[in-house]
Protein backbone atom coordinates (compact mmCIF):
# COMPACT_ATOMS: atom_id res chain seq x y z
CA UNK A 1 0.00 0.00 0.00
CA UNK A 2 1.27 3.12 -0.94
CA UNK A 3 2.11 5.13 2.62
CA UNK A 4 0.14 8.79 1.65
CA UNK A 5 -3.39 6.18 1.28
CA UNK A 6 -2.58 4.37 4.60
CA UNK A 7 -2.08 7.80 6.23
CA UNK A 8 -5.09 9.14 4.69
CA UNK A 9 -6.87 5.71 6.15
CA UNK A 10 -5.25 6.03 9.82
CA UNK A 11 -6.40 10.14 10.05
CA UNK A 12 -10.01 9.07 9.13
CA UNK A 13 -9.84 6.14 11.78
CA UNK A 14 -8.52 8.64 14.48
CA UNK A 15 -11.22 11.05 13.46
CA UNK A 16 -13.82 8.71 13.62
CA UNK A 17 -12.91 7.62 16.75
CA UNK A 18 -12.58 10.76 18.45
CA UNK A 19 -16.22 11.91 17.00
CA UNK A 20 -18.15 8.47 16.61
CA UNK A 21 -19.33 6.47 19.63
CA UNK A 22 -20.11 2.77 18.73
CA UNK A 23 -23.30 1.36 18.25
CA UNK A 24 -23.00 -0.91 21.00
CA UNK A 25 -22.21 1.82 23.34
CA UNK A 26 -24.51 4.24 21.94
CA UNK A 27 -27.19 1.51 22.51
CA UNK A 28 -26.15 1.10 26.41
CA UNK A 29 -26.23 5.10 27.16
CA UNK A 30 -29.57 5.10 25.50
CA UNK A 31 -30.91 1.81 27.69
CA UNK A 32 -29.88 3.79 30.72
CA UNK A 33 -31.69 7.10 30.07
CA UNK A 34 -34.66 4.54 29.27
CA UNK A 35 -34.44 3.21 32.74
CA UNK A 36 -33.83 6.21 34.67
CA UNK A 37 -36.94 8.05 36.36
CA UNK A 38 -38.52 10.73 34.60
CA UNK A 39 -37.40 14.39 35.82
CA UNK A 40 -34.37 12.74 37.92
CA UNK A 41 -31.05 14.27 37.41
CA UNK A 42 -29.82 10.97 36.37
CA UNK A 43 -32.08 10.84 33.61
CA UNK A 44 -30.87 14.59 32.99
CA UNK A 45 -27.38 13.71 32.54
CA UNK A 46 -27.85 10.75 30.21
CA UNK A 47 -30.16 13.05 28.07
CA UNK A 48 -27.39 15.55 28.07
CA UNK A 49 -24.96 12.61 26.85
CA UNK A 50 -27.07 11.20 24.61
CA UNK A 51 -27.43 14.87 22.76
CA UNK A 52 -23.63 15.45 22.84
CA UNK A 53 -22.75 11.99 21.27
CA UNK A 54 -25.49 12.80 18.30
CA UNK A 55 -23.90 16.44 18.31
CA UNK A 56 -20.17 15.61 18.19
CA UNK A 57 -21.17 12.84 15.50
CA UNK A 58 -22.91 15.92 13.39
CA UNK A 59 -20.11 18.13 13.76
CA UNK A 60 -17.16 16.01 13.15
CA UNK A 61 -16.32 17.22 16.80
CA UNK A 62 -14.27 15.48 19.78
CA UNK A 63 -17.43 13.62 21.87
CA UNK A 64 -15.24 14.96 25.00
CA UNK A 65 -11.98 17.44 24.87
CA UNK A 66 -10.15 14.76 27.01
CA UNK A 67 -8.92 12.80 23.95
CA UNK A 68 -7.24 10.91 26.06
CA UNK A 69 -4.34 7.93 25.87
CA UNK A 70 -3.66 6.98 22.58
CA UNK A 71 -3.76 3.38 22.49
CA UNK A 72 -2.96 1.56 19.10
CA UNK A 73 -3.52 -2.29 18.28
CA UNK A 74 -2.33 -3.36 14.64
CA UNK A 75 -1.65 -6.80 13.40
CA UNK A 76 0.65 -6.06 10.43
CA UNK A 77 0.91 -8.89 7.73
CA UNK A 78 3.62 -9.27 5.55
CA UNK A 79 3.51 -6.05 3.55
CA UNK A 80 3.55 -4.09 6.22
CA UNK A 81 6.73 -2.93 8.64
CA UNK A 82 6.76 -1.82 11.98
CA UNK A 83 8.38 0.85 10.89
CA UNK A 84 5.97 1.87 7.94
CA UNK A 85 3.11 1.75 10.47
CA UNK A 86 4.38 4.08 12.92
CA UNK A 87 5.79 6.34 10.51
CA UNK A 88 1.81 6.35 9.03
CA UNK A 89 0.01 6.38 12.46
CA UNK A 90 2.45 9.32 13.53
CA UNK A 91 2.14 11.50 10.63
CA UNK A 92 -1.82 10.18 11.31
CA UNK A 93 -1.76 11.62 15.00
CA UNK A 94 0.10 14.93 14.07
CA UNK A 95 -2.51 15.94 11.49
CA UNK A 96 -5.05 14.84 13.63
CA UNK A 97 -3.74 17.11 16.32
CA UNK A 98 -3.74 19.96 14.09
CA UNK A 99 -7.44 19.68 12.64
CA UNK A 100 -8.87 19.63 16.55
CA UNK A 101 -9.88 15.79 16.03
CA UNK A 102 -7.53 15.43 18.99
CA UNK A 103 -6.40 17.58 22.19
CA UNK A 104 -2.76 18.58 22.89
CA UNK A 105 -2.46 15.79 25.19
CA UNK A 106 0.76 14.72 25.94
CA UNK A 107 2.86 16.33 28.68
CA UNK A 108 6.87 15.79 29.11
CA UNK A 109 6.58 14.06 32.76
CA UNK A 110 10.05 15.80 34.24
CA UNK A 111 9.55 18.90 32.70
CA UNK A 112 5.84 19.43 32.35
CA UNK A 113 6.08 20.93 28.79
CA UNK A 114 2.86 20.01 26.53
CA UNK A 115 4.70 18.71 23.59
CA UNK A 116 1.73 20.24 21.01
CA UNK A 117 1.65 17.17 18.64
CA UNK A 118 0.73 14.44 20.45
CA UNK A 119 4.14 12.89 20.17
CA UNK A 120 6.70 11.53 22.75
CA UNK A 121 8.33 9.03 24.71
CA UNK A 122 5.29 6.37 24.69
CA UNK A 123 2.69 8.79 22.87
CA UNK A 124 0.87 7.17 21.18
CA UNK A 125 1.44 4.07 22.58
CA UNK A 126 1.89 0.71 20.44
CA UNK A 127 0.89 -3.11 20.52
CA UNK A 128 2.38 -4.75 17.57
CA UNK A 129 1.89 -8.08 16.48
CA UNK A 130 2.62 -10.36 13.35
CA UNK A 131 -0.57 -11.75 11.25
CA UNK A 132 -0.07 -14.65 8.21
CA UNK A 133 -3.29 -13.09 7.04
CA UNK A 134 -3.43 -10.59 4.16
CA UNK A 135 -4.83 -7.39 5.80
CA UNK A 136 -3.81 -5.03 7.94
CA UNK A 137 -5.89 -4.96 10.82
CA UNK A 138 -6.14 -1.75 13.13
CA UNK A 139 -7.81 -0.82 16.61
CA UNK A 140 -7.27 2.02 18.44
CA UNK A 141 -9.16 3.52 21.48
CA UNK A 142 -8.94 6.93 23.47
CA UNK A 143 -8.28 6.52 27.03
CA UNK A 144 -9.68 9.35 29.24
CA UNK A 145 -7.52 11.23 32.07
CA UNK A 146 -10.43 11.17 34.60
CA UNK A 147 -11.57 7.19 33.97
CA UNK A 148 -7.82 6.36 33.81
CA UNK A 149 -7.53 8.15 37.59
CA UNK A 150 -9.50 5.85 39.13
CA UNK A 151 -8.72 2.93 37.89
CA UNK A 152 -6.97 -0.29 40.32
CA UNK A 153 -5.50 -2.82 41.48
CA UNK A 154 -5.81 -5.43 44.06
CA UNK A 155 -3.59 -7.86 45.16
CA UNK A 156 -5.48 -10.54 46.94
CA UNK A 157 -5.66 -11.85 49.98
CA UNK A 158 -6.65 -8.12 50.51
CA UNK A 159 -7.37 -7.94 54.68
CA UNK A 160 -9.75 -4.55 54.47
CA UNK A 161 -12.11 -6.28 51.71
CA UNK A 162 -11.98 -9.96 53.85
CA UNK A 163 -11.41 -10.80 49.91
CA UNK A 164 -9.32 -14.21 49.58
CA UNK A 165 -7.76 -15.75 46.17
CA UNK A 166 -11.17 -16.93 44.25
CA UNK A 167 -13.96 -15.56 42.41
CA UNK A 168 -15.72 -14.30 45.52
CA UNK A 169 -12.66 -12.44 46.31
CA UNK A 170 -12.24 -10.77 42.88
CA UNK A 171 -16.52 -10.00 43.44
CA UNK A 172 -15.38 -8.20 46.21
CA UNK A 173 -12.59 -6.40 44.42
CA UNK A 174 -14.45 -5.09 41.85
CA UNK A 175 -17.65 -4.11 44.11
CA UNK A 176 -15.34 -2.39 45.93
CA UNK A 177 -13.49 -0.63 43.03
CA UNK A 178 -16.96 0.82 41.70
CA UNK A 179 -17.73 2.20 44.60
CA UNK A 180 -14.22 3.97 45.25
CA UNK A 181 -14.45 5.25 42.04
CA UNK A 182 -18.43 7.12 42.31
CA UNK A 183 -19.09 9.22 39.86
CA UNK A 184 -15.28 10.20 39.66
CA UNK A 185 -14.65 8.46 36.38
CA UNK A 186 -17.70 10.35 34.46
CA UNK A 187 -20.05 7.19 34.80
CA UNK A 188 -21.96 5.39 34.21
CA UNK A 189 -18.56 3.44 32.99
CA UNK A 190 -17.70 0.09 31.68
CA UNK A 191 -15.17 -2.09 34.02
CA UNK A 192 -12.46 -3.78 32.11
CA UNK A 193 -10.92 -6.36 34.11
CA UNK A 194 -7.96 -8.90 34.37
CA UNK A 195 -7.51 -11.56 37.01
CA UNK A 196 -3.86 -12.32 37.16
CA UNK A 197 -0.97 -11.63 35.26
CA UNK A 198 2.09 -9.79 36.98
CA UNK A 199 1.20 -6.10 37.94
CA UNK A 200 2.13 -4.68 33.91
CA UNK A 201 0.06 -7.35 31.79
CA UNK A 202 -2.49 -7.44 34.71
CA UNK A 203 -3.90 -3.62 33.49
CA UNK A 204 -2.84 -4.55 29.67
CA UNK A 205 -4.90 -7.31 29.42
CA UNK A 206 -7.90 -5.48 31.60
CA UNK A 207 -8.09 -2.23 28.76
CA UNK A 208 -7.41 -5.26 26.01
CA UNK A 209 -11.52 -6.37 27.54
CA UNK A 210 -12.57 -2.61 26.07
CA UNK A 211 -12.58 -4.29 22.48
CA UNK A 212 -15.23 -6.74 22.88
CA UNK A 213 -18.64 -5.26 22.41
CA UNK A 214 -20.85 -4.73 25.44
CA UNK A 215 -23.41 -6.95 24.57
CA UNK A 216 -21.34 -9.97 24.15
CA UNK A 217 -21.40 -13.00 26.33
CA UNK A 218 -18.05 -14.13 27.57
CA UNK A 219 -16.98 -17.54 26.13
CA UNK A 220 -15.84 -18.90 29.56
CA UNK A 221 -19.43 -19.70 31.88
CA UNK A 222 -17.30 -18.70 34.88
CA UNK A 223 -16.68 -15.22 33.68
CA UNK A 224 -20.09 -14.47 32.08
CA UNK A 225 -21.68 -15.60 35.18
CA UNK A 226 -19.35 -13.08 37.03
CA UNK A 227 -19.66 -10.01 34.62
CA UNK A 228 -23.25 -10.63 34.98
CA UNK A 229 -23.62 -10.54 38.69
CA UNK A 230 -21.69 -7.23 38.61
CA UNK A 231 -23.51 -5.37 36.29
CA UNK A 232 -26.42 -5.91 38.09
CA UNK A 233 -24.95 -5.46 41.75
CA UNK A 234 -23.05 -2.48 40.39
CA UNK A 235 -26.10 -0.61 39.78
CA UNK A 236 -27.73 -2.01 42.72
CA UNK A 237 -25.59 0.31 44.38
CA UNK A 238 -27.39 3.36 43.30
CA UNK A 239 -24.50 5.72 42.34
CA UNK A 240 -25.77 6.51 39.37
CA UNK A 241 -24.83 8.72 36.19
CA UNK A 242 -21.72 11.24 37.31
CA UNK A 243 -22.60 9.56 41.01
CA UNK A 244 -25.89 11.61 41.21
CA UNK A 245 -27.55 8.87 41.89
CA UNK A 246 -29.75 6.87 40.14
CA UNK A 247 -30.10 2.98 38.22
CA UNK A 248 -26.92 3.92 35.73
CA UNK A 249 -23.91 3.11 37.29
CA UNK A 250 -21.82 0.27 35.23
CA UNK A 251 -22.82 0.32 31.08
CA UNK A 252 -20.34 -2.72 31.11
CA UNK A 253 -18.29 -5.51 32.45
CA UNK A 254 -15.79 -7.47 30.78
CA UNK A 255 -13.75 -10.04 32.43
CA UNK A 256 -10.22 -12.21 31.01
CA UNK A 257 -7.85 -14.23 33.11
CA UNK A 258 -4.04 -14.77 32.46
CA UNK A 259 -1.93 -17.19 34.48
CA UNK A 260 -0.06 -16.10 37.47
CA UNK A 261 2.84 -17.18 39.73
CA UNK A 262 1.70 -18.83 42.83
CA UNK A 263 3.04 -15.93 44.86
CA UNK A 264 0.49 -13.45 43.47
CA UNK A 265 -2.81 -12.57 42.51
CA UNK A 266 -3.63 -9.59 41.00
CA UNK A 267 -6.80 -8.08 40.27
CA UNK A 268 -6.32 -5.15 37.57
CA UNK A 269 -9.85 -2.94 37.17
CA UNK A 270 -9.34 -0.49 34.21
CA UNK A 271 -12.23 1.80 34.30
CA UNK A 272 -13.83 3.41 30.99
CA UNK A 273 -16.32 6.09 31.14
CA UNK A 274 -19.29 6.89 29.38
CA UNK A 275 -17.37 8.51 25.86
CA UNK A 276 -16.26 4.86 25.38
CA UNK A 277 -14.41 5.68 22.05
CA UNK A 278 -12.76 2.84 20.36
CA UNK A 279 -13.00 1.28 16.72
CA UNK A 280 -11.02 -0.17 14.13
CA UNK A 281 -10.85 -1.18 10.69
CA UNK A 282 -9.12 -4.00 8.18
CA UNK A 283 -6.91 -2.56 5.59
CA UNK A 284 -6.01 -4.73 2.14
CA UNK A 285 -2.86 -4.14 0.75
CA UNK A 286 -3.98 -2.76 -2.46
CA UNK A 287 -5.16 0.32 0.07
CA UNK A 288 -8.74 -0.77 0.31
CA UNK A 289 -10.93 -0.23 3.33
CA UNK A 290 -12.26 -3.77 3.74
CA UNK A 291 -14.44 -2.48 6.75
CA UNK A 292 -14.96 -1.17 10.24
CA UNK A 293 -14.74 -3.07 12.91
CA UNK A 294 -17.64 -1.53 14.93
CA UNK A 295 -20.85 0.15 13.96
CA UNK A 296 -20.86 4.14 14.58
CA UNK B 1 -35.15 25.40 36.47
CA UNK B 2 -33.73 28.69 35.22
CA UNK B 3 -31.24 29.94 36.97
CA UNK B 4 -30.80 33.65 35.74
CA UNK B 5 -28.08 36.45 36.33
CA UNK B 6 -27.66 38.43 38.66
CA UNK B 7 -26.61 36.05 41.01
CA UNK B 8 -27.66 37.38 43.79
CA UNK B 9 -27.49 35.43 47.76
CA UNK B 10 -31.32 35.07 47.50
CA UNK B 11 -31.66 33.16 44.86
CA UNK B 12 -28.84 30.77 45.36
CA UNK B 13 -29.97 30.34 49.03
CA UNK B 14 -33.35 29.20 46.97
CA UNK B 15 -31.16 26.13 45.66
CA UNK B 16 -31.77 22.99 47.00
CA UNK B 17 -29.33 20.11 46.86
CA UNK B 18 -30.64 17.53 43.24
CA UNK B 19 -32.36 20.73 41.22
CA UNK B 20 -31.54 20.45 37.78
CA UNK B 21 -30.46 24.02 36.36
CA UNK B 22 -30.37 25.95 33.30
CA UNK B 23 -27.78 28.52 33.90
CA UNK B 24 -28.15 32.18 31.55
CA UNK B 25 -25.79 34.52 32.22
CA UNK B 26 -21.91 35.45 32.80
CA UNK B 27 -19.55 33.12 33.83
CA UNK B 28 -15.59 33.32 34.91
CA UNK B 29 -13.85 30.06 33.80
CA UNK B 30 -10.65 29.61 36.06
CA UNK B 31 -8.75 26.56 36.88
CA UNK B 32 -5.50 25.98 38.63
CA UNK B 33 -3.44 28.88 37.86
CA UNK B 34 -6.27 31.45 38.54
CA UNK B 35 -6.98 29.98 41.86
CA UNK B 36 -3.24 29.70 43.15
CA UNK B 37 -3.18 33.21 41.85
CA UNK B 38 -6.32 34.84 43.52
CA UNK B 39 -5.26 32.56 46.83
CA UNK B 40 -1.86 34.37 46.93
CA UNK B 41 -2.93 38.04 46.68
CA UNK B 42 -3.41 38.27 43.03
CA UNK B 43 -6.08 41.17 42.11
CA UNK B 44 -9.05 39.59 39.86
CA UNK B 45 -8.82 41.33 36.50
CA UNK B 46 -12.61 41.43 36.70
CA UNK B 47 -15.88 41.49 39.27
CA UNK B 48 -15.99 38.66 41.06
CA UNK B 49 -19.08 39.73 43.14
CA UNK B 50 -22.38 37.60 42.70
CA UNK B 51 -20.21 35.42 39.97
CA UNK B 52 -20.44 32.02 38.84
CA UNK B 53 -16.66 30.39 38.48
CA UNK B 54 -16.69 27.59 35.85
CA UNK B 55 -14.17 25.32 36.36
CA UNK B 56 -13.05 24.99 32.75
CA UNK B 57 -10.07 24.54 30.42
CA UNK B 58 -11.81 25.13 27.40
CA UNK B 59 -10.56 25.12 23.73
CA UNK B 60 -10.99 28.20 21.96
CA UNK B 61 -10.10 29.16 18.71
CA UNK B 62 -9.91 32.95 16.57
CA UNK B 63 -12.34 32.95 13.50
CA UNK B 64 -12.59 35.92 11.14
CA UNK B 65 -11.33 38.12 14.61
CA UNK B 66 -14.00 36.18 16.83
CA UNK B 67 -13.71 34.24 19.82
CA UNK B 68 -15.42 30.88 19.14
CA UNK B 69 -15.61 27.99 21.93
CA UNK B 70 -14.93 24.25 20.38
CA UNK B 71 -15.24 22.48 23.69
CA UNK B 72 -15.80 23.67 26.95
CA UNK B 73 -16.65 20.84 29.68
CA UNK B 74 -15.96 20.84 33.29
CA UNK B 75 -12.72 19.68 34.52
CA UNK B 76 -12.63 17.91 38.09
CA UNK B 77 -12.97 20.50 40.96
CA UNK B 78 -11.39 19.00 43.86
CA UNK B 79 -7.64 20.39 43.05
CA UNK B 80 -9.14 23.51 44.13
CA UNK B 81 -10.12 22.50 47.74
CA UNK B 82 -7.66 24.35 49.51
CA UNK B 83 -8.51 27.95 47.87
CA UNK B 84 -12.41 27.37 46.89
CA UNK B 85 -13.91 28.30 50.16
CA UNK B 86 -11.72 31.48 50.75
CA UNK B 87 -12.03 32.63 48.19
CA UNK B 88 -15.83 32.33 47.70
CA UNK B 89 -15.60 34.23 51.37
CA UNK B 90 -13.12 37.32 49.63
CA UNK B 91 -15.04 37.86 46.92
CA UNK B 92 -18.61 36.77 47.03
CA UNK B 93 -18.27 34.63 44.63
CA UNK B 94 -22.14 32.43 44.79
CA UNK B 95 -21.36 29.29 42.35
CA UNK B 96 -19.06 27.03 41.07
CA UNK B 97 -19.48 24.39 38.19
CA UNK B 98 -16.88 21.97 37.67
CA UNK B 99 -16.96 17.79 38.49
CA UNK B 100 -16.82 15.60 40.90
CA UNK B 101 -17.84 17.54 43.72
CA UNK B 102 -15.53 19.47 46.37
CA UNK B 103 -14.95 18.75 49.87
CA UNK B 104 -16.07 19.54 53.19
CA UNK B 105 -14.54 22.40 53.66
CA UNK B 106 -15.96 23.87 50.24
CA UNK B 107 -19.30 22.73 51.76
CA UNK B 108 -18.68 25.29 55.12
CA UNK B 109 -18.26 27.94 53.11
CA UNK B 110 -21.24 27.33 50.66
CA UNK B 111 -23.12 27.31 54.25
CA UNK B 112 -21.71 30.50 55.33
CA UNK B 113 -21.25 33.17 52.57
CA UNK B 114 -24.52 31.09 50.35
CA UNK B 115 -22.75 29.83 47.90
CA UNK B 116 -23.54 26.19 45.74
CA UNK B 117 -21.62 23.94 43.95
CA UNK B 118 -23.08 22.85 40.24
CA UNK B 119 -21.90 19.72 38.71
CA UNK B 120 -21.71 19.50 34.92
CA UNK B 121 -22.09 16.85 32.70
CA UNK B 122 -18.77 15.20 33.04
CA UNK B 123 -17.03 15.06 28.81
CA UNK B 124 -20.14 16.64 27.68
CA UNK B 125 -17.67 19.27 25.67
CA UNK B 126 -20.30 19.74 22.39
CA UNK B 127 -23.15 20.26 24.07
CA UNK B 128 -21.85 22.40 26.62
CA UNK B 129 -19.53 24.82 24.41
CA UNK B 130 -23.19 25.37 21.97
CA UNK B 131 -24.61 26.51 25.14
CA UNK B 132 -21.97 29.05 25.32
CA UNK B 133 -23.13 32.28 22.97
CA UNK B 134 -20.57 34.12 22.93
CA UNK B 135 -16.74 34.99 24.47
CA UNK B 136 -17.14 38.46 26.36
CA UNK B 137 -13.37 38.99 27.37
CA UNK B 138 -10.10 36.81 28.22
CA UNK B 139 -7.91 37.70 31.16
CA UNK B 140 -4.48 36.44 32.37
CA UNK B 141 -4.20 34.18 28.84
CA UNK B 142 -0.66 35.62 28.61
CA UNK B 143 0.33 35.01 32.06
CA UNK B 144 -1.24 31.46 32.23
CA UNK B 145 -1.94 29.79 28.79
CA UNK B 146 -5.09 29.64 27.04
CA UNK B 147 -7.05 26.75 28.83
CA UNK B 148 -5.79 28.43 32.00
CA UNK B 149 -6.84 31.64 31.35
CA UNK B 150 -10.13 33.88 33.11
CA UNK B 151 -12.35 33.43 30.18
CA UNK B 152 -15.54 35.56 30.21
CA UNK B 153 -18.39 33.48 28.91
CA UNK B 154 -21.75 34.28 28.05
CA UNK B 155 -23.96 31.36 28.59
CA UNK B 156 -27.69 30.90 27.61
CA UNK B 157 -29.23 27.90 29.52
CA UNK B 158 -26.26 25.57 30.60
CA UNK B 159 -26.87 22.76 32.26
CA UNK B 160 -25.68 21.45 35.79
CA UNK B 161 -27.27 19.79 38.76
CA UNK B 162 -26.66 21.70 42.18
CA UNK B 163 -24.25 18.96 43.94
CA UNK B 164 -24.17 20.72 46.67
CA UNK B 165 -25.59 23.75 48.47
CA UNK B 166 -25.75 26.37 51.41
CA UNK B 167 -27.80 24.66 53.26
CA UNK B 168 -25.62 21.87 54.26
CA UNK B 169 -26.50 19.37 51.96
CA UNK B 170 -24.18 17.53 49.81
CA UNK B 171 -25.62 15.21 47.18
CA UNK B 172 -22.07 13.21 47.09
CA UNK B 173 -21.85 13.07 50.39
CA UNK B 174 -24.97 11.40 50.82
CA UNK B 175 -24.63 9.16 47.78
CA UNK B 176 -21.30 7.97 49.15
CA UNK B 177 -23.14 6.97 52.52
CA UNK B 178 -26.01 5.07 51.01
CA UNK B 179 -23.74 3.23 48.38
CA UNK B 180 -21.61 2.42 50.98
CA UNK B 181 -24.07 0.57 53.15
CA UNK B 182 -25.90 -0.66 50.29
CA UNK B 183 -22.69 -2.77 49.62
CA UNK B 184 -21.69 -3.58 53.27
CA UNK B 185 -25.54 -5.17 53.12
CA UNK B 186 -24.79 -6.47 50.09
CA UNK B 187 -21.64 -8.49 51.44
CA UNK B 188 -23.44 -8.95 54.76
S1 LIG C 1 -13.34 10.74 32.09
FE1 LIG C 1 -13.99 10.49 29.95
S2 LIG C 1 -15.83 11.75 29.70
FE2 LIG C 1 -14.81 12.39 31.59
S3 LIG C 1 -13.55 14.12 31.00
FE3 LIG C 1 -12.26 12.29 30.90
S4 LIG C 1 -12.42 11.50 28.82
FE4 LIG C 1 -14.07 12.98 29.11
Amino acid sequence: MDAKVLQNHLLELIRRTSAELPTDVVRAVQAGLRREKQGSSARYALQVIDDNIIMAKDKSQPLCQDTGTIICYADLPAWCSEGKFRKAYEWAVVEATRRGYLRQNSVDSITGKNSGDNLGPGSPQYHFHQTPKKALTVRMMLKGGGCENVGIQYSLPDTRLAAGRDLEGVRKCLLDAVLQAQGKGCGPGILGVCIGGDRGAGYVAAKEEFFRELDDTNEDPRLAKLEKRIMKEGNGLGIGPMGFGGETTLLGVKITHRNRLPASYFVSVAYMCWAFRRNGCVLTEGGKLSRWLYDS
Amino acid sequence: MLLEAPFTEQKIRALKVGDMVEITGLLFTGRDAVHKYLHDGGKPPVDLTDSIVYHCGPVVVKENGKWVVKAAGPTTSIREEPYQGPLMEQYKIRGVIGKGGMGPKTLQYCQSVGAVYLHAIGGAAQVLAERVVAVEGVHLAEQFGSPEAIWEFRVERFPAVVTMDSHGGSLHAQVLAESTEKLARLLG
